[in-house]
């Protein structure tokens, strides 16, 4: 069984005990466990249940690297599928669930699967799941969906908070074991600012549980004493419980901070994400043990044997009573010697290598006592939910069992890998190590900063070195390196000695036993979570996937939440065995961020809840949210679409408001539209361009319509241009139109014409402006009393500068409604007042607010096009009948070239028309309009559709727009729109202008 | 005039680990030109009484001063009450020099961030070494909160100007308030 141990424990607290729950189950551990530790201490081996054959599974690994122990975590708004039990630090009152079993992990019935394995080999979904077609969407994949899936989808809303932040460094670390921190301190010597970031709540890394000493100390007490050195030094931030999520150009680095995760009672954030830039980093990430392949090796109790030794040493857990070591290595004696010193039996070692020099390791098991098997390896776990024994064979043949020996864990070691992801993430390049089987940086071939610079670098057992003293001389190096790329002077830091045993090397094992037959290799694992073995791989290569991406993609390897951590290299290896070629001609796959999965609330940061977008306020929101608007987006703006009352529908809101402003007063708010000011000797020039009619004719004082198109000669905008001054222009811009439109100036000033005379600025938010509306409009201006507003002084497309109420005030002439119309301009910490003055001399004069809806109404009344209506980015003015508003004297505007393509004057360009109901209802807004016979891919031919509908109040029927093929020629055609609704609507063809064609009432 | 409200009407937060106010109306005009000529540098410096800055940078007096914003463009600061006078300072200023000077006092809103912790609680939303040696009081930047644009300086070791938009004013105050949300010192600014 496993279970704590009397001794050991160096990251405990054993004064403060913890409860937590699994699987309903209260639980206890200490203060400074991990869930893993404490679950391993409660004999907890079986932790969940594989992906796919619903496998019993158990811990493997003690980092971040684990793929077996995924849990649930948490409940109601701090839940959280997936959460690694080696990374998820202990507090009182956790609480987890296993997860991918039904109806319990002890007895699952999708462990059926398992027993029907030899029938789902590699891309059985893809052979199964094709035939027939129609079957997938309602047949397979609502079973596979159900049977699919880890963890379960939270039910509610994060309870937590997240943040982002920005920092700036010199030097970045990533890793604060050994080498990350020798780093640090050779690259703090120089001076440079350097930031070390740790994913663990702890500094050291390995090497307090792997032994040696340095400069004479214990690796311990020297890893204590250069903490105590870097946090001395102000230059120098060390943040724990932060990884190294992704390394981007430029030297952006993503760390990922988990702030509460261990402590949820603490206020604050619960994850931040540091968006870094550093001018270097160092990947001081260490190495990740590879688990050998053999049959069984995902029994529960099998474990890689660094994990074993850090549950004994870290926590002061045994993973099992008896625990047989098989390794390729030396590494995996510490395992057994920890082992043996902590009490603990271990009736062999299988090493897999030849007999041959013995070496100190092993000379040191030996002297313990331990039998050691060379030449030997493991034929076949045997247990189902845990580990009863093994079969041992010699690793030279098929596997023919020579001998069992119970024991309730295995140690495996199949050799380390360096973490090379970081390294990775921006193109570092690897190369194959043959003496230690694995990929490591080639530090010829590092990733490139704009100057064509390395700006990552790799350190310690990252970098591929593997002992002590060599990690020590690596890491000194590369701090001192890495803060000499960054521009500082060289600072000797000595790289400082280490004494550890002499190590035989390594040997390559990639299946064990060498030559296992089917049975034994489709038994063996390589991806644990996603249940891919040997046999999977080889399959793959077999029918032809043999690019490395692609046999990737097939079987699933590696494509767990863990990425494939450990069983990559394995795979790979499998892989290039079954192609026949070295595994360094098959490659890797590719490296992505993030490291290990971050949060999606760490991604969103800040950006949720009441900040999740900006909301842009007029200045008279507030007063709109309390006379009961109804919003609208329009962009980031919200703005009423209509003002409902009590009883009202919002419907019913907005026929009374058009009502209203038809036949009294209605005042908007318009203070959204965009409002750019155009000045400069050049400016006339410059309007004629930009707009498809003249202004630079336009006198001071009057207001001129005009249409504003890409050069591609689509119509991109629309407004009205006011003349303010000899120099001076103030141009309307739609709302969504003010800041590109405004860039779009910009962009034609600075790379264009840049040598005219002109300046631009957007004033949009400078003023509140409010459109008085109806036949009351004068009379409401009248009652403010100030400047004259009469027809005689204010004609129609003038403005003019005056008070108004006491207000200083533009007010303009124009109308968008067909109404008698002003809009007047105040500056806007004046909008509010100005607002209320109106309201109340309004109220004698029937006055109502409206919103987008009405106008929308109004305009279309008036047959008025509305940008992003009746335009969508392929839409040019002549197909809306405005030819009027283009010039036919001007030598040159932007889209006037355009214009002239054959497409853009062909008669079969569908052409802006009104379109009436003939039983007098409203058209879906959308509809096509259909015509006679199919095209090519037997769909009825299209002839138009509608861009603008609306039920009109002032007419009582449905209005609408559209563009329809040949449509001014077809007036008095019925078309036919078929709705989604399953019904025909048939519409005739008329002119756009519904209401009041001769304007008269505007024109008062 | 008493109907004059600014965007935020100097609303004001104290309950995280920085000070968050909105601080009312603020004379603000846009000087575009070519920030070489005598007749713009003029216009800048004798409407506000300070120096012309250097790239990046701005200099204050009290509610006067000059932010760098471009190559060709200046944020005059003045008084709210006398951007009328200072406008037709800086056209005389001008004279026929092509430029444009143009009130935007109140299409901007303008809040200060302060304490201890306003270095990190703006490092939270914006995308610069706010670190004591990275910004320091005389430098000026245009930059963006979170997902608004927005400039701001150092009026002190400890308080920040931030400029926005009108409209996304409450947006600005609301995401400080979040920034700045008890518990979160992060402890990276010494």
């Amino acid at each position: 069984m496993s279970t704590r141990l009397a001794t050991g424990g160096r990251l405990l607290n054993k004064s403060k005990a913890l409860n937590f729950s699994f699987n309903g189950t209260t639980l206890k551990g200490f203060e400074g466990d991990t869930l893993a530790s404490a679950l391993l201490a409660n004999d907890q081996v079986l932790m969940g249940r594989s992906f796919k054959y619903h496998r019993p599974r158990g811990v493997v690994a003690s980092g971040s690297e684990e793929p077996n122990g995924l849990v649930n975590l948490g409940e109601g708004g701090k839940f959280e599928p997936n959460q690694r039990v080696t990374t998820t630090e202990l507090f009182d009152g956790l609480k987890a669930k296993s997860q991918n079993h039904w109806p319990s992990l002890e007895f699952d019935v999708g462990a059926v699967n398992a027993k029907l394995s030899r029938f789902m080999p590699a891309g059985f979904y893809y052979k199964m799941f094709i035939h027939p077609r129609s079957f997938w969407k309602h047949v397979y994949e609502p079973i596979i969906r159900h049977a699919a899936g880890l963890g379960a989808a939270p039910t509610e809303r994060d309870a937590d908070t997240y943040e982002h932040f920005y920092a700036f460094c010199d030097v970045l670390i990533v890793g604060g074991g050994i080498a990350g921190l020798q780093a640090a301190k050779a690259a703090a010597a120089t001076g440079a600012k350097v930031i070390l970031v740790e994913q663990t709540a702890h500094l050291g890394g390995r090497a307090p549980v792997d032994g040696g000493t340095v400069e004479g100390q214990s690796a311990a007490d020297f890893i204590t004493s250069t903490v105590a050195e870097l946090e001395a030094m102000d230059s120098v931030t060390i943040r724990t419980r932060m990884m190294g999520s992704g390394v981007y150009d430029h030297g952006y680095v993503l760390g990922y901070e988990r702030l509460t995760d261990h402590a949820p009672e603490m206020s604050g954030p619960r994850h931040r994400l540091w968006r870094i830039r550093a001018a270097q980093t160092i990947t001081a990430t260490g190495a990740i043990e590879r688990p050998l392949s053999f049959a069984g090796n995902d029994i529960p109790g099998v474990m890689l044997a660094s994990a074993i030794r850090d549950y004994a040493v870290n926590f002061g857990v045994s993973s099992g009573d008896r625990t047989v070591v098989v390794t390729n290595n030396d590494d995996a004696y510490r395992t057994a010697i920890a082992l043996k010193h902590a009490g603990l039996d271990v009736p062999v070692i299988l090493d897999a290598r030849p007999a041959g020099t013995e070496s100190d390791l092993m000379a040191q098991a030996k002297a313990l006592g331990i039998r050691i098997m060379m030449g030997h390896g493991i034929a076949s776990v045997k247990g189902g939910k845990r580990v009863t024994g093994v079969e041992v064979c010699a690793q030279a043949g098929e596997g023919a069992v020579l001998e069992e020996i119970a024991c309730d864990a295995v140690a495996m070691s199949g050799g380390w890998s360096p973490v090379v992801h970081l390294w990775s993430h921006c193109g570092g390049k690897l190369m194959w190590d043959d003496t230690q089987a694995s990929f490591r940086p080639d530090p010829n071939r590092p990733p490139l900063g704009d100057k064509g610079q390395a700006f990552v670098r790799a350190a310690g057992s990252a970098n591929g070195e593997m002992t002590l003293s060599a990690i020590l001389t690596d890491a000194t190096a590369c701090g001192a390196a890495a803060a000499k790329a960054a521009g500082f002077k060289e600072a000797a830091v000595k790289a400082p000695s280490a004494d550890e045993p002499v190590e035989r090397a390594m040997n390559p094992v990639w299946l064990m036993p060498q030559a296992a037959g089917y049975k034994l290799r489709s038994k063996a694992w390589l991806d644990y979570q996603n249940d891919v073995k040997v046999s999977d791989v080889q399959l793959a290569a077999q029918e032809g996937f043999t690019s490395v991406e692609h046999a990737k993609r097939y079987t699933t390897l590696g494509m767990a939440t863990d990425q494939g951590k450990l069983s990559n290299i394995n795979g790979l290896a499998i892989l290039s065995d079954a192609l026949n070629q070295p595994i360094p001609q098959t490659g890797t796959t590719t490296f992505r961020p993030p490291y290990t999965p971050i949060s999606m609330g760490s991604i969103g940061g800040e950006a949720r809840g009441d900040v999740f977008q900006p909301i842009r306020r007029t200045p008279m929101y507030d007063w709109h949210e309390a006379n009961g608007a109804d919003w609208e987006p329009v962009g980031q703006w919200r703005r009423p679409y209509a003002y409902v009352r009590d009883g009202e529908t919002v419907h019913d809101a907005v026929m009374r408001e058009t009502k209203n402003t038809r036949e009294n007063l209605g005042l908007l708010d318009a203070s959204t539209l965009g409002k750019l000011i155009v000045q400069g000797p050049d400016a006339g020039k410059f309007l004629d361009m930009l707009y498809t009619n003249m202004m630079s004719t336009l006198k001071v004082g009057k207001c001129r319509y005009g249409l504003m198109c890409s050069e591609n000669g689509f119509l991109i905008d629309d407004g009205v241009v006011a003349r303010v001054g000899e120099n001076k222009f103030l141009c309307h811009t739609t709302t969504g139109g003010a800041e590109t439109i405004h860039g779009h100036m910009e962009e034609w000033l600075q790379t264009e014409w840049w040598d005219w005379d002109v300046y631009v600025a957007n004033v949009t938010e400078q003023y509140a402006q409010v459109a008085v509306v109806g036949p009351n409009a004068r009379k409401a201006l009248e009652a403010l009393g100030g400047m004259d507003v009469s027809a005689e002084a204010l004609g129609f497309m003038e403005w003019a500068d005056g008070t108004l109420g006491g207000f200083d005030v533009r007010a303009y002439r124009i109308s968008f409604s067909g109404e008698l119309s002003y809009e007047i301009a105040v500056p806007a910490s004046q909008g509010q007042a100005f607002w209320d003055a109106l309201v109340k001399v309004g109220a004698d004069l029937s006055a109502m607010p409206y919103g987008t809806e009405c106008l929308h109404i109004l305009r279309a009344e008036k047959g008025f096009i509305m940008i992003g209506d009746e335009t969508d980015g392929t839409v040019i003015p002549q197909d809306l009948g405005l030819h009027w508003a283009i010039s036919k004297k001007k030598e040159d505007f932007l889209g006037k070239r355009a214009q002239q393509r054959e497409h853009m004057v062909s008669d079969e360009r569908w052409k802006l028309v009104g379109l009436e109901t003939v039983d007098g209802s409203t058209l879906p807004d959308g509809a096509y309009a259909v015509g006679e016979g199919t095209n090519a891919n037997g769909q009825r031919n299209m002839i138009g559709r509608v861009t603008s509908s609306y039920h009109s109040p002032s007419l009582d029927r449905g209005i609408a727009m559209g563009l329809v093929l040949h449509g001014p020629s077809r007036m008095g055609e019925v078309i036919t729109f078929p709705g989604t609704d399953g019904k025909d609507y048939q519409a005739k063809i008329v002119n756009a202008v519904f209401y009041d064609p001769e304007g008269e009432k505007q024109n008062v | 005039m008493s109907n004059l409200v600014s965007a935020l009407d100097k609303a004001t937060d104290h309950s995280g680990i920085a000070h968050i106010e909105e601080i009312g109306l603020q004379g603000m005009i846009t000087l575009r030109g070519d920030l070489s000529a005598a007749a713009v540098k003029k216009a800048a410096t004798t409407a506000t009484g300070v120096k012309m800055p250097a790239q990046n940078m701005a200099n204050h007096d009290g509610a006067s001063g000059i932010c760098w914003m471009s190559t060709d463009e200046l944020l005059i600061l003045r008084p709210y009450d006398t951007v009328a006078d200072t406008l037709a300072k800086m056209h005389k200023a001008l004279g026929e020099t092509h430029g444009l000077a143009v009130d935007v006092s109140d299409a901007r809103a303008c809040l200060r961030v302060s304490g201890p912790n306003a270095r990190e609680v703006m490092a939270k939303l914006a995308p610069v070494d706010l670190s004591t040696t990275g910004f320091t009081t005389g430098m000026f930047r245009r930059t963006r909160l979170a997902q608004v644009a927005a400039a701001f300086w150092m009026v002190d070791e400890q308080t920040f100007q931030i400029v926005c938009f009108r409209s996304n004013a409450q947006y600005v105050f609301d995401l400080l308030k979040v920034a700045a949300q008890a518990g979160s010192e992060v402890g990276y600014i010494k």
